[in-house]
């Protein structure tokens, strides 16, 4: 997988970042960015007619990263300058550093709101574009998800696809032991939504899910994508210890021969 | 003199910039028949947004709007709007620098029965610490009017906070008014009171007192907050034996507070005092006079600060003409 080689990239030098969050949203983003989403190289770049992604749930942004270097959009030369002083891909995403990246966001729980902001205006201009919202499972705590989640239905928003990495791991432990939030499916059916269910690191499902939340018209779309914390390396699998880490060059080396395999 | 509604003002006019630039839309969290934004939506159903009792959501909506290329205007009190929404204003719409105007209704001790969760004293402060973020504080309709259009010709994020009290017209009447400058609304030669808002006319008022003890009290309007012409202030402040500030706010980070903080390092600075809220939070009262007096933001308290100025620097050498 190249977006995971793209990450351990920014790995290197011991630079502490977001692994685990960013591993589990891998084979989405590569869906998204790679087939899914009507977008180019040059409507990225130039801010013209495009999909859009809000990564609401920012501190993946690694991985949003890995995936707008393979289109172009990022030069392959920034990914060892991540985080770093005057670079351009700053540690959450900027929409004014960073080329491909369509809003502010970090402090969770926002980025469903922007959507909504997105599709209101977009509607108002007669533009059709699909919005994307990539939100995490322990973010799902953050109340304004859930005005969020209410207002696009009170709007008849029907243009946004919202996207939970169930990776089932929060920064502290996993959120049924940390803080329970059940029926995650449920309490998105009861606020209007349609909700789909993947296997979020099985391409073809992610495909179809995709594929489903664009045929419904009447609803907006919520697709509940069951995700690993830390997938592909399996020292980092399901392990809290790798949220916001470091790997040690023998860690780098086993993910390296992973890729490999 | 007559007397005039700022937030009539500011829902007239929005309906006026509304009709020329189909790209304002307004935001409002079940507050439009106070801040008076249902005039716009009477007018432009379909670029209002009744965003609910949800603050947060409202202004991070307003950041999405912003992006899709709209002039949102986002309104609540004043209390919600830098408060309750903080984050949401920090993240979205200032870091990236957003096209953002939002306006605090209800401001300051205005809302006099609902007490300290309602009153509004340190919204300039939070605001003004902001990167990015441009502060205003009418000091009367006309003003108002004059801010909602300078809010929808700024390429950036713009906070203005109002106040329910009616407010007599001085901004209509003064000569040589300059738009985000200090402005002299009454000359005088040996204090200043830099004022804002509802302040304004407790300080004329204390002027007036003065000008039979003979004191002369220069009354200066501060209503662009930030940036801080600070060039302006020190004009102002030419000459004078003593500084005061008068604001509906708290004196932590209010407009006193920057331009005390921005005279700091001008040698020959007179003695400032600053009239405001005493580090405390509001509390219910009947009527906003009796509210004003219980905060010390009265005519009488400018007045007071201005004898004692007098009074501390007799005999000392002064400013006494130092061009800054």
């Amino acid at each position: 997988m190249c977006l995971r080689r793209n990450l351990l990239e920014m790995f290197s030098d011991g630079k502490v970042g977001h692994l685990g969050g960013s591993c589990s949203l891998t084979e989405i983003m590569t869906c998204l960015y790679f087939s899914v989403m009507r977008i180019s190289k040059r409507s990225l770049l130039e801010g013209s007619d495009r999909d859009l992604l809000i990564l609401s749930k920012g501190h993946a942004v690694l991985i949003q990263y890995a995936a707008l270097v393979e289109l172009g959009v990022i030069p392959r030369g920034e990914l060892d300058r991540v985080k770093t002083l005057g670079g351009m891909l700053q540690g959450h995403p900027d929409m004014c550093t960073t080329p491909g990246i369509e809003a502010n966001t970090g402090s969770l729980g926002q980025g469903l709101s922007i959507a909504l902001g997105l599709a209101l205006g977009y509607r108002l201009d007669g533009r059709s574009n699909t919005i994307y919202t990539i939100i995490g499972d322990g973010e799902l705590a953050e109340g304004q998800i859930w005005e969020a989640a209410m207002a696009i239905t009170n709007f008849n928003l029907n243009s946004i696809v919202a996207i939970v990495d169930r990776n089932r791991l929060q920064a502290t432990g996993p959120p049924d032991d940390r803080f329970n939030i059940p029926c995650i499916d449920q309490k998105w059916e009861a606020f209007g939504w349609r909700v789909h269910t993947a296997d979020g690191h099985d391409i073809p499902e992610l495909l179809e899910a995709f594929k489903e939340a664009k045929a419904e018209t009447r609803k907006p779309s919520v697709i509940i994508a069951d995700t690993v914390k830390g997938k592909g390396f399996s020292f980092a699998e399901d392990n809290p210890a790798f949220h916001n880490a470091s790997l040690n060059s023998e860690q780098l080396e086993m993910a390296s021969r992973a890729l490999m395999e | 003199m007559d007397r005039k509604c700022l937030r009539e003002a500011y829902g007239n006019t929005l309906v006026e910039v509304g009709r020329a630039n189909n790209g304002v839309v307004v935001l409002d969290a079940d507050l439009s028949k106070s801040t008076r934004t249902s005039l716009f939506e009477e007018q432009f159903p379909n670029r209002f947004f009744e965003m609910g009792i949800a603050e947060q959501n409202m202004m991070s909506t307003a950041a999405g709007l912003a992006i899709a290329g709209k002039i949102p205007f986002v309104n609540t009190f004043a209390v919600f709007a830098a408060g309750r929404a903080y984050d949401q204003l920090r993240q979205s719409i200032c870091i990236p620098r957003l096209n953002v105007k939002i306006c605090g209704s209800s401001a300051g001790l205005s809302d006099y029965g609902d007490g300290a969760t309602h009153q509004a004293i340190d919204d300039v402060a939070l605001m003004r610490a902001l990167p990015n973020m441009t502060v205003f504080a009418p000091s009367d309709a006309a003003e108002t009017e004059m801010m909602v259009r300078a809010m929808v010709d700024h390429d950036g994020p713009v906070y203005m906070r109002i106040g329910r009290s009616l407010l007599p017209n001085y901004i209509d009447n003064s000569v040589g008014y300059r738009f985000g400058s200090p402005t002299v609304l009454r000359d005088g030669k040996d204090l200043v009171v830099f004022a804002n808002g509802s302040l304004i006319e407790k300080s004329m008022e204390a002027a007036a007192t003065l000008d039979l003890e003979g004191i002369s009290l220069r009354v200066v309007n501060v209503s662009t907050i930030k940036p801080l012409d600070v060039r302006g202030v020190h004009e102002c402040m030419r000459s004078m034996r003593g500084i005061v500030t008068a604001e509906e706010h708290s004196v932590v980070g209010g407009m006193g507070s920057a331009i005390v903080c921005a005279l700091s390092d001008v040698v020959g600075t007179p003695p400032a005092k600053m009239i405001g809220v005493q580090d405390r939070f509001g509390t219910s009262a009947e009527n906003p006079e009796e509210l004003m007096k219980e905060y010390g933001l009265t005519a009488e308290a400018i007045a007071e600060a201005a004898r004692e100025l007098v009074a501390e620097t007799s005999g000392k050498s002064t400013m006494g003409g130092i061009s800054v």
